[in-house]
């Protein structure tokens, strides 16, 4: 169906791509997996039309195309969906999901009425209901995923191809986009699936092309290839050597203080959150659990004072912070990874000396002039600390891959000397091994004292990386995992517990089943679900 | 979240779950729109009412029948300019392109009306086309272009009119002149003229592809481009759109004035950046409507109208409370928009 043979991407400093081939055929699920930096992202920009490739050529039913602009791509029947949403938020539903496609009437005049109709016809048959006449930017980011979707499968498609698709999606959301992606393989369309998570490949893909540093490792049947072969065939690594380092770098509890460094009080946002208090003590990991949008990033942000708080108080070291300002709370030992690097921390254009330094520049200056010297000196000792791959501390950090960019921002970070981390997802959209070095970083440094903040999607991460986990549900803490209970089977229990039956220590006897020793069950599990 | 059927399947009871659904906007935020879409349009009505309530001679028909000829030439510039905003861009070359049109027009206007009419459109749609494709094909910013094409259309009109000392005038007894001292229904031909082009300009923009491309640049270039609109073709057709409509305005002027003025529309372009950020569209694109800028037009008309009323007060004090107003305005709509969320 849509084929590439011979296929090299060169940039300035990195080949991209170097000779490679690739399938997808008509009907099947083609998962194409990798590190980040492996290549996955240039080989679909390249599919595109985003990109040329430097030599090789793209093949679609069977005869040689050149895309030079995504239309292009799109008009031969071939459309994606990218990791983020890629559609414009001030625009309703309805045009979003028909730009370009718009029914028209009389005098080539959009038909609103119908155009409606459409777009409501197309959500619903994936399940999702919504008032396709408001503002995209209404919808939570799943459902926004969603109505991305239903753009690519309305345009009458012959392959699709899905970035990440579920990085932003509840189960339930996941559950439809698999209905769906079933549905595409029914009707004989190839689909290109991209993803991280192991679950998913195993149960949606039928293909899988392992890419390593812009080569093809591997390519072949899904089902002929083990969760731990695939593991080590992305990672190039042997499988003793996986199974033995297990898949997160957690290490167990940490050495946590008396007195609470952080305490918030009584957070409230009108409609986002409602009373949400917590502490954390130097040197403890306090993960926050919960479905998406259920306020975890919000409470982070009210913390660092990035959103304005209705009421609440939050305090440092026992010294009130003042609310709703960031620089307050950065004067005051807080510090906040932002869940989205991409918009809300690095700058791409500068370098990765400059990015580190950004944010520590006042206390590297003298009389208004910033001191070089020690500006390099503090570079130097974050890029040696964390590990941040890169040509040089004058590269672009736009170039670096994913998880050296969080690298990047972590180091800024850093450099204000904190007293509190907030993590909102440090490790999402970042490769395996570089999301290990990130966990034992974050251990390293809740060791060193910091109090740290840890919110995570993955609950593996989040299970094993908390010494405590504060349950939040629609705004409001249900419950809190302390000790023994911090388990995902507890976890569960209390993001499913009924809102109006809030659960009681003695609800959740979920222990007992498992190992008593946390360390043996963390390997076990990992070597078993070999999960992120 | 991560864990797809572990999860899923781990989970002990079937977790209840709402059907996705777009909260109801807040009564907060209901006012802040609808402040945002029809805040001129108040501010405009009461400004209105305080005028004719203090001077005896703002509601006159000459009064009115002049702001609104003062304002139509504005008008249709910002019609142009509004198109060139939603993008998300800006055009700072319309001003030149205002006296450039009109002085074209004065000395095409001696071989008929057609030539009159055509001449500023060609040239003034053409270098519209040369800033769109500046902008759109080799990336340069907005500002940069129209800056330099507001500087090149300027020198232009000086070489074609001896630096400014030749005045081409238009026979005031041709058909090119009654467009614009020509009324109908007692209504100067020019007034029928802008509405007619407002109704066009508000048409194609809510009810065409290309309006949806257009908002779709503005509001995210990137993702519109994934989406497959035509981005470069877009920015290209809104430059050219602001440069036909700079031109045709100046066209119009000068057979308002029967004659090429060369010294007219220097500031314009500020002007109508202001009418069309009063207006309710933002600067950062992707949200904006032409019948605000059509409003936004006539504020300013009224303000500088009431300052001369004000026999008292120096007309240089127009500009200051122009300038006071457009930064009340901008500090407002941010504000609006925050609370919209759309910020």
């Amino acid at each position: 169906m849509l084929s590439v043979t011979g296929v090299s991407k060169l940039f300035p400093g990195v080949k991209a791509l170097s000779d490679v081939d690739f399938t997808a055929r008509a009907g099947e699920v083609h998962a194409l997996v990798g590190e980040n930096g492996a290549g996955k992202s240039t080989l679909i920009k390249v599919l595109t039309g985003v990109y040329q490739p430097d030599t090789g050529e793209v093949v679609h039913n069977g005869s040689p195309v050149r895309f030079t602009t995504p239309l292009q791509a799109q008009q031969a029947g071939i459309s994606t969906i990218y990791q983020e949403v890629n559609l414009v938020p001030l625009m309703s539903v309805a045009r979003n999901l028909l730009l370009g496609r718009e029914p028209r009437g009389r005098l080539g005049l959009i038909d609103f009425r119908r155009m409606h109709r459409e777009a409501d016809e197309a959500l619903r048959g994936l399940g999702i209901r919504v008032d396709v006449s408001r503002p995209l930017r209404e919808l939570g980011v799943g459902a926004q995923q969603m109505v991305a979707l239903a753009r690519a499968v309305a345009i009458d498609a012959r392959v699709v191809i899905m970035d990440e698709p579920t990085s932003s999606l509840e189960p339930r959301e996941v559950r439809t986009l698999f209905d769906v992606i079933g549905m595409l393989r029914e009707r004989g369309i190839a689909v290109v699936y991209v993803s991280h998570r192991m679950d998913e490949l195993y149960e949606i893909c039928d293909a899988v092309t392992v890419l390593r540093d812009g080569r093809v490792v591997h390519t072949g049947r899904l089902a002929d290839l083990d969760r731990l072969r695939l593991v080590s065939l992305m990672l190039g690594r042997e499988i003793g050597e996986v199974r033995s380092e297990g898949l997160t770098k957690f290490t167990g509890s940490h050495q946590a203080a008396a007195e609470p460094v952080l305490r918030a009080e009584g957070l409230t946002i009108r409609h986002q959150l409602h009373d949400v208090s917590l502490a954390i003590r130097p040197g403890e990991v306090v993960g926050l659990g919960g479905l998406l949008g259920s306020g975890r990033s919000e409470t982070a942000r009210a913390i660092a004072g990035a959103l304005p708080t209705d009421s609440g108080r939050v305090s440092v070291g026992g010294a009130a912070v003042r609310t709703g300002s960031t620089p307050a709370a950065i004067r005051a030992g807080i510090s906040l990874l932002p869940e989205d690097r991409k918009a809300e921390g690095i700058s791409p254009g500068l370098s990765v000396r400059e990015n580190i330094a950004l944010a520590a520049l006042p206390g590297l200056s003298r009389f208004g002039l910033v001191d070089n010297a020690r500006v390099d000196k503090v570079v130097d000792m974050f890029v040696k600390r964390l590990r941040i791959k890169s040509a040089g501390p004058h590269q672009k950090v736009g170039e670096l891959s994913g998880g050296n960019q969080q690298k990047v921002l972590l180091a800024r970070w850093l450099a204000m000397h904190p007293k509190v981390l907030l993590l909102d997802e440090p490790t999402r959209g970042i490769d395996v091994g570089a999301k290990a070095e990130v966990q034992s970083l974050i251990d390293e440094l809740a060791e060193e004292g910091l109090a740290v903040l840890l919110i995570s999607s993955d609950t593996e991460e989040l299970i094993e990386g908390s010494d405590r986990i504060i349950v939040l549900k629609d705004g409001v803490v249900v419950d809190e995992l302390t000790g023994d209970a911090v388990t995902e089977d507890a976890l569960m229990r209390a993001i499913a517990a009924e809102p109006s039956a809030p659960s009681e220590p003695a609800d959740l006897p979920a222990s007992p089943d498992l190992p008593a020793s946390p360390d043996l069950s963390k390997n076990v599990k990992s070597a078993g679900s070999a999960h992120d | 979240m991560t864990t797809g059927t572990t999860e899923a399947d781990m989970r002990p009871a079937p977790v209840h779950q709402e059907p996705d659904k777009i909260d109801a906007p807040t009564r907060a935020e209901r006012f802040s729109a609808l402040a945002q879409q029809h805040g001129a349009l108040v501010t405009l009505l009461v400004a209105m009412v305080a005028a004719s309530l203090s001077f005896d001679t703002f509601l006159t028909g000459d009064n009115l029948e002049n702001m609104a000829l003062s304002s139509a030439f504005l008008a249709v510039v910002a019609l142009g300019m509004t198109f060139v905003i939603v993008t998300g861009g800006i055009d700072l070359s319309v001003g030149s392109l205002f006296a450039l049109g009109g002085v074209l027009a004065a000395w095409g206007s001696q071989y008929g009306t057609a030539v009159a009419l055509l001449l500023p459109l060609a040239v003034c749609g053409l270098i519209g086309v040369v800033n769109g494709l500046l902008i759109a094909r080799s990336g340069l910013a907005p500002f940069i272009v129209t800056l330099a094409a507001m500087l090149g259309a300027r020198g232009i009109l000086l070489a074609i009119t001896d630096e400014g000392s030749k005045t081409y005038l238009v026979d005031k007894d041709s058909f090119f002149a009654t467009l614009g001292q020509g009324s109908l229904l007692g209504i100067g031909v020019p007034i029928w003229i802008t509405v007619a082009l407002f109704v066009l300009g508000a048409v194609v923009l809510r009810l065409t592809r290309f309006g949806q491309y257009v908002y779709a640049v503005g509001g995210n270039e990137d993702a519109a481009a994934l989406m497959g609109a035509p981005v470069a073709r877009t920015k290209i057709t809104v430059y050219a759109l602001s440069g036909l409509c700079a031109g045709l305005a100046g066209a119009l002027n000068a057979a308002w004035l029967v004659s090429g003025v060369t010294i007219l529309g220097s500031g314009m372009e500020l002007e109508a950046i202001s009418a069309v950020v009063i207006g309710g569209t933002l600067l950062s694109g992707g949200f904006g409507f032409v019948s605000g800028s059509l409003v936004g037009v006539l504020l300013l008309k009224v303000i500088q109208n009431v300052i001369n009323q004000i026999g008292s007060l120096d007309s240089a004090y127009q500009q200051v409370v122009s300038g006071a107003f457009l930064a009340v305005v901008v500090v407002a709509q941010t504000w609006l928009g925050r609370r919209r969320r759309v910020l």
